[in-house]
């Protein structure tokens, strides 16, 4: 897990010798998160695979315009009985012996169709949005929880950190797909119900929700080790000793030291939500169909690896494009934060 | 003597400060207790400065933050101009906070290095209730009279030298404009040419503002300009209270003069001519303290009534505490008019410690001390 010694928050010891000189260059009274910026600014690289993934999230987003405007299409669209003209010739959009057409690299059916007839690159578009929208939204959950709990855990200590931690050796106990694959399966058949909270069975909600407890315990408990380290902190005793409460405590003077922390796993675990969907999906457990998914498309173009490879290839190029941009601007965004840190997401 | 009789500002009685030693598979047992600090008795009169010595470990620090309430005691009783505070709650605590302030030992740790000065400073300030504008206007009076610029106020701690950011400690405990400030090892972090200048600050500010001082510090030499009386702590306990000068001239207990021996004086010649006492060895387990005086596997002079009796906390005359049953430079005449203590542990013994004439017992190696401890001529 990352290790703890990244607990340090000074902010400009240590550091090798061209970094601490940028930081003495830097004008009187810049903070700790400006020249964090600066020294981001200077990775290209890690700018470059920013920008590789905004730019799939732009085109994830652009999703409906394509659809609308260039392939005249949903993405749920059937046409299995139907042909096509190409370059004037008339084609079977499926052939008889259930094997889709190609990329035609023209508006409808730029990357192909499936089985079903449906069109590939608006199912990627789609299914792109999917899974950037679970992959995200999975890992503010994650956030949120394991911050909650790996202060609360670490500041408190006593039986609170029992209980937090015995529930967090139990979820470490199982590997994050079993997990993931059980809670899936048995929440994708009846859906759930907490509270108010209401979530029918095939709700993109699912995954999410899933993928980002499932990923708590590998957050929360390097924030709680940060806690545990922090809290002994000077600046912490000194708090107290002004009379502050324990939350303000947690919110003014332990939040912002591990907000670093935080940005710097964000890209990690947003990364591997995005893969762990992708591969609850091709089990079955993620998104349901007809809804679509780099993870589901590659599932259901598995059986035509041989006579149709487009249809794993590209969503294949999309997750591995994905996943790379995300976790080499995420050791950008760690090298800017905390260059001593090794901060690793493991399991 | 405080503006409102005799009642001291700070009053710590039989204080015991344990921590549990926890152990066991899923549920934890208490196994042992580290006693930090065992049995301490010693009050502050407004205005003073009350020097806390002692090796690393021996539980002033801990002391430091169970008087300051940031630790709850085991036992013992804390009282603030009079008021119990020892169990008092957070809230019940609040109004004694503003008067009591820490500056902490480590000045790269104790000021968080996300906040600049503005906020490290605006804090306490709003806790004090000042508002609005004045926060700021404050904040840079505060910068000022620790010695900063007022330009300082939006710089954040990175940007500080380590005397610097003891400077921001010292400006962010005034800030709660306090009458007891704790100095944990304020300058024993800090370059010999900056403590000289911190140590300066720190009496222009007492002076200023009429304060008083708890100055924990590991050696003698720094808290001798300081301090209008010096407590002497060993393995929890207080081996010797007395007036600074008096502690200089005629220490009384023989680690007190073990301590002063280990001063070290710049003048070589000087140095090698005084006779130096040797306290060999570590301080034992503070998990399982000796029986007895908790310095006799150490002390030189050490009998067989050391290792079973608790020294009580004798006082000699001018206000001279030390628990010891073989006492240095005190006469026979000294000894029969000193009376003992009430700061006395609980366990102490009642017997009154016995004359050891110059010259003897000092030197002698003492008696199943097993080399413990070594006198050099």
């Amino acid at each position: 897990m990352a290790s703890t010694d990244s607990a340090a928050t000074d902010f400009s010891d240590d550091l090798p010798a061209e970094l601490a000189a940028e930081e003495r260059r830097a004008p009187a009274g810049t903070g700790p998160w400006r020249i964090a910026l600066r020294r981001l600014r200077r990775n290209k690289v890690a700018l470059a695979f920013g920008v590789l993934f905004l730019a799939l999230v732009a085109v994830s987003l652009a999703a409906p315009i394509w659809a609308e405007e260039v392939a005249h299409t949903t993405p749920y669209q059937n046409r299995i009985a139907d042909t096509i003209t190409i370059d004037g010739e008339e084609r079977n959009i499926v052939e008889f012996d259930g094997v889709p057409i190609g990329p035609t690299w023209h508006g409808e059916y730029f990357l192909g169709a499936d089985r079903n007839g449906r069109d590939v690159m608006v199912r990627l578009l789609y299914g792109g949005r999917n899974s950037l929208l679970i992959g995200i939204g999975a890992s503010i959950i994650t956030m949120v929880l394991a911050t909650l709990l790996g202060l609360l855990s670490g500041y408190f200590g006593g039986w609170l950190d029992w209980v937090i931690s015995r529930c967090f050796d139990v979820m470490w106990a199982f590997p994050v797909i079993l997990l993931g694959v059980a809670l899936g399966v048995s929440l994708n058949i009846s859906g759930i119900t907490i509270g108010p909270l209401e979530l029918e069975s095939g709700s993109l909600w699912i995954p999410t929700v899933i993928i980002g407890i499932a990923y708590v315990v590998y957050l929360a408990r390097p924030i709680r080790g940060q806690v545990l380290a922090l809290r002994e902190k000077e600046f912490v005793e000194a708090a107290r000793a002004q009379g502050m409460g324990p939350w303000r405590i947690m919110l003014t003077e332990l939040l912002p030291n591990l907000a670093s922390t935080l940005l710097v796993f964000f890209p990690l675990i947003v990364a591997n939500a995005i893969l762990l969907e992708a591969a609850l999906s091709f089990l079955g457990a993620g998104v349901q169909p007809p809804e679509p998914s780099w993870g589901l498309m590659i599932s259901e173009g598995i059986e035509f690896l041989t006579s149709a490879p487009h249809l794993t290839i590209a969503p294949g190029i999309m997750l591995v494009l994905t996943v790379l941009a995300l976790n080499i601007f995420g050791e950008g965004v760690r090298d800017a934060l905390d260059p001593r840190a090794k901060i690793r997401l493991e399991h | 003597m405080s503006a409102n009789g005799d009642t001291p500002l700070l009053e710590v009685e039989h204080v015991k400060q344990y921590f549990p030693v926890k152990s066991g598979v899923l549920i934890d047992r208490t196994v042992a207790n580290v006693h930090a600090v065992d049995d301490v008795t010693f009050s502050l009169r407004e205005g003073e400065t009350l020097g806390l010595v002692g090796e690393s470990g021996c539980g002033k620090t801990t002391l430091s933050r169970t008087v300051l309430r940031l630790l709850d005691p085991t036992a013992g009783r804390i009282r603030f101009r009079g008021a119990d505070i020892t169990r008092a709650g957070r809230r019940a605590m609040r109004p004694y906070r503003r008067e009591m302030q820490m500056v902490f030992q480590d000045p790269f740790a104790s000021l968080n290095p996300r906040k600049r000065v503005a906020q490290i400073l605006g804090a306490p300030l709003r806790q004090r209730g000042v508002r609005g504008a004045d926060v700021d206007r404050e904040a840079r009076d505060l910068l000022d009279r620790v010695g900063l610029m007022r330009e300082h106020i939006n710089r954040y701690p990175h940007e500080f030298s380590g005397g610097q950011r003891q400077r921001i400690g010292i400006a962010r405990a005034l800030a709660m404009s306090p009458k007891l400030v704790v100095l944990d090892e304020p300058v024993s972090a800090l370059d010999v040419s900056i403590q000289a200048q911190i140590i300066n600050l720190l009496e222009e500010l007492q002076d200023g503002l009429g304060l008083t001082y708890l100055f924990v510090a590991h050696d003698l030499s720094v808290v001798r300009h300081v301090s209008d009386r010096i407590a002497v702590m060993y393995l929890g306990r207080i081996m010797e209270l007395s007036p600074a000068g008096e502690l200089y001239d005629k220490p009384i207990h023989p680690y007190t003069q073990a301590l002063l021996s280990a001063i070290p004086i710049p003048d070589p010649r000087e140095n090698r001519a005084r006779r130096r006492i040797v306290v060999a060895g570590e301080p034992p387990n503070p998990i399982q303290p000796p029986p007895g005086c908790v310095f006799h596997t150490r002390c030189p002079r050490a009998t067989e009534v050391c290792r079973t009796v608790v020294p009580p906390l004798t006082e000699y005359a001018g206000g001279h505490l030390a628990a010891c049953h073989h006492p240095l430079n005190v006469t026979r005449e000294e000894i029969a008019a000193a009376t003992i203590s009430d700061a006395s542990p609980e366990t102490a013994g009642q017997v009154k410690p016995d004359f050891v004439p110059a010259g003897e017992g000092g030197d002698e190696r003492a008696p199943g001390s097993g080399g413990a401890a070594a006198v050099e001529a």
